[in-house]
C-alpha cells in the first residue's frame, strides 16, 4: 500500500524529484502499468478546465481621492460594481451589465460588455473610467468622482468566486421549434445541436470525485495567478447520484476561489458575452491533487468515457424546473463533435475550452517540478453530505 | 467565370424572381449565400455566380436594367485568434463547415475558403473573436 504525506510530497517538490503528470497523462500511465505501480510512481496529477462561470468576480479597493469620499455607486466602464461596504472597496461581478445595455428588449441581446470585460481589461493592463458619487459624510466629504484607473492604481485587488469549477453540469439541448439562447450557448431548434460545458477527464473535481484532497486551503492555479479554495461554493451538492467510480452523474460539487487579482492574467480571465442571455467571465482554474494513496491515484485515472453527463431539454424541463434528464451521454461521446439522442445523431459543441483546460494541467505540472509551487493540506476537505453543507458540522461531529 | 457579388434590389422589384431568369434565360449558375429583405422592403442577396463570360456579362446587364445593383462581394470574415479560447461554440452554428473543431488537439480552425459571409460565428462567439470587415 503506498501511502504518502502532503510534507512528504512537498519535500520531493524542493529536491526537484517529484513526479507530476497531468490527469491526461495518468490515464495511459495506468492502462500500461496498472493502478499500484502508477501510485508508487506519481507524486501529483495536475487538472485543469477553462471556461465561462458565472458567479465570479472582484473585490476591488479603489484608494481613497482627496478629499476622501464613501463611495456610494461606484461605476468602472460604465458597469456598475457593489458599494454596499467600506468606503472605497466594491464587488465588481462578472455578470453585471451596464445599465444602458438594451439586454433583451432587442432580442437576442448581444450583452458585448460586462463585468467580466471590465476583469478582463484590469488584468491586461488597460485604463478603465471609474465614475463614483457619494451622499457626503463629515469624514468623507467628497461626493463625486471621476478617473480613469489601472489595477496598478488600486491598493488592493482580490478575485473571489463564489462558484467554479462545477463538477459535471448539464448538457444542454432544445427539444422546441425555436432558436434558444441560453448560458448552455445558441440551442438551434428540434435538437440541432447539444451544448456541454466540462473539461471531463481534466476537470478538478472529476478527478478527486469524493474530495479526498479539496478543501479550504487547497492551493490551486486561478486566472494565470496562484490562487486558494476558499470554502465549498454556493450549490454544492454532494449528494448528487454518483456512479461506481464515485463520479457525479449529475451537478454536484462546486468551489469557492479566491487570489490576488494583480497577478493574474488576461489569458485565463476573459470576457465572455452569451448572446441573449448576458455577460460572463471565463477563468481558467487548476488543482493540483496530491496522490496520498491508490485510491486517489485510481480517482485521477478517470477517463472520458467514465465521465455520464445528463442531457437536459433547455425549452421546457431546465426553464420549467421540471428536472427531468432525457438521457445520459458519456463525456467521451460529447467530445467526439456527436452524440445520439434516440435515433437523432446531434451535434456537440464546448462552451469550455478543452485546449484551455490542457494546457493549465501542464503549466501547473511545471510550476510544480520547478519548484515554484507548493501543495497545501485542506483545513478540511470539502463536505460530501448535505449535513456538511449545512455547516451543521463536519465529517465526525466536529464544528465547522 | 465564377464571382461572389452582393446583389440589391429597390423594393420595386423585389418580388420579382429575377434569380429565375439569371438561370433560365442566361443559363447562369446562382448559389445564393444569403438572402434578406429589410423593413423597407428592399433585398439584399449574396451569391456566387457562375458561367460563360458572355452569359455572365448579358446577365449582369439584364439585373441593371431592372434597377439591380451588383457590387462585387468584399466582405470578409476574419478570425481574430488571439482572442479565440477554442471552446468550440461556433463549430454547431457554422452551417459552412468553415468553423471546425479539430479532434484530437480540440483547437477551432477556421476556413475562409468555405464560409460563405451568413455572419452567424460574430454573436455566437462568447469572446468576440469573429469580425467582419468591409
Amino acid at each position: 500500500m503506498i501511502k504518502r504525506t502532503y510534507a512528504e510530497i512537498n519535500e520531493k517538490i524542493r529536491a526537484g524529484k517529484a513526479v507530476v503528470v497531468t490527469a491526461e497523462e495518468v490515464i495511459s500511465m495506468v492502462e500500461e502499468r496498472g493502478i499500484e505501480e502508477t501510485a508508487s510512481h506519481v507524486d501529483v496529477v495536475t487538472t485543469g478546465t477553462f471556461g465561462p462561470m458565472c458567479s465570479s468576480g472582484a473585490f476591488l479597493n479603489l484608494g481613497h481621492p482627496k478629499p476622501r469620499m464613501r463611495m456610494s455607486k461606484i461605476y468602472l466602464n460604465g458597469v456598475e460594481a457593489y458599494a454596499g461596504i467600506a468606503a472605497v472597496d466594491a464587488y465588481l461581478g462578472a455578470t453585471q451589465i451596464p445599465e444602458t445595455d438594451p439586454a433583451n428588449k432587442s432580442y437576442p441581446g448581444h450583452f458585448s460588455y460586462g463585468g467580466g470585460h471590465v476583469i478582463e481589461d484590469l488584468v491586461a493592463g488597460k485604463e478603465v473610467l471609474l465614475d463614483a458619487s457619494s451622499y457626503g459624510t463629515d469624514c468623507y466629504p467628497r461626493k463625486s468622482y471621476e478617473k480613469a484607473v489601472t489595477l496598478d492604481d488600486m491598493p488592493y485587488a482580490v478575485l473571489y468566486n463564489t462558484r467554479n469549477a462545477y463538477q459535471n453540469y448539464n448538457v444542454g439541448v432544445n427539444l422546441s421549434e425555436r432558436t434558444l439562447y441560453t448560458y448552455m450557448g445558441i440551442l438551434k431548434p428540434n435538437l440541432g445541436n447539444a451544448n456541454y460545458s466540462t473539461s471531463g477527464q481534466l476537470s478538478p473535481l472529476l478527478n478527486d470525485p469524493c474530495y479526498r484532497t479539496l478543501g479550504l486551503g487547497t492551493k490551486i492555479f486561478l486566472g494565470g495567478g496562484v490562487g486558494y479554495i476558499s470554502w465549498f461554493g454556493t450549490q454544492h451538492s454532494p449528494e448528487a447520484p454518483r456512479g461506481e467510480n464515485g463520479v457525479p452523474t449529475s451537478p454536484a460539487g462546486t468551489l469557492a476561489v479566491i487570489g490576488d487579482l494583480k497577478q493574474m492574467s488576461r489569458k485565463w480571465l476573459r470576457g465572455v458575452s452569451l448572446l441573449g442571455y448576458g455577460a460572463s467571465l471565463m477563468v481558467g482554474l487548476g488543482i493540483p491533487i496530491p496522490i496520498l494513496d491508490e485510491e486517489i491515484l485510481k480517482y485521477t485515472a478517470v477517463a472520458d468515457e467514465d465521465i455520464l453527463v445528463p442531457v437536459v431539454d433547455y425549452s421546457q424541463s431546465y426553464p420549467q424546473g421540471l428536472g427531468e434528464v432525457l438521457e445520459r451521454v458519456s463525456f467521451a461521446q460529447l467530445r467526439s463533435g456527436r452524440i445520439t439522442l434516440g435515433d437523432k445523431t446531434v451535434p456537440t459543441a464546448s462552451l469550455s475550452s478543452y485546449a484551455g483546460a490542457r494546457q493549465i494541467a501542464g503549466t501547473l505540472k511545471e510550476w510544480i517540478q520547478k519548484g515554484e509551487f507548493f501543495l497545501t493540506e485542506p483545513v478540511f476537505t470539502l463536505p460530501l453530505t448535505n449535513e456538511g453543507v449545512d455547516y451543521k458540522r463536519s465529517v465526525g461531529g466536529e464544528l465547522l | 467565370m465564377r464571382e461572389k457579388m452582393v446583389l440589391y434590389f429597390p423594393e420595386s422589384v423585389v418580388e420579382h424572381p429575377l434569380t429565375y431568369s439569371l438561370i433560365k434565360d442566361f443559363n447562369l449558375m446562382v448559389n445564393i449565400l444569403k438572402a434578406n429583405i429589410n423593413p423597407k422592403m428592399e433585398g439584399r442577396i449574396v451569391a456566387e455566380i457562375s458561367g460563360d463570360k458572355d452569359d455572365f456579362r448579358a446577365g449582369l446587364d439584364f439585373l441593371h436594367s431592372r434597377g439591380v445593383k451588383t457590387l462585387p462581394l468584399e466582405q470578409e470574415i476574419i478570425w481574430v485568434e488571439e482572442r479565440c479560447t477554442h471552446c468550440g461554440a461556433c463549430s454547431v452554428i457554422c452551417p459552412a463547415g468553415a468553423l471546425v473543431m479539430e479532434r484530437p488537439a480540440m483547437l477551432v480552425h477556421f476556413d475562409g475558403e468555405k464560409c460563405i459571409i451568413c455572419e452567424h460565428c460574430i454573436t455566437a462567439c462568447p469572446s468576440r473573436a469573429m469580425e467582419v470587415r468591409y
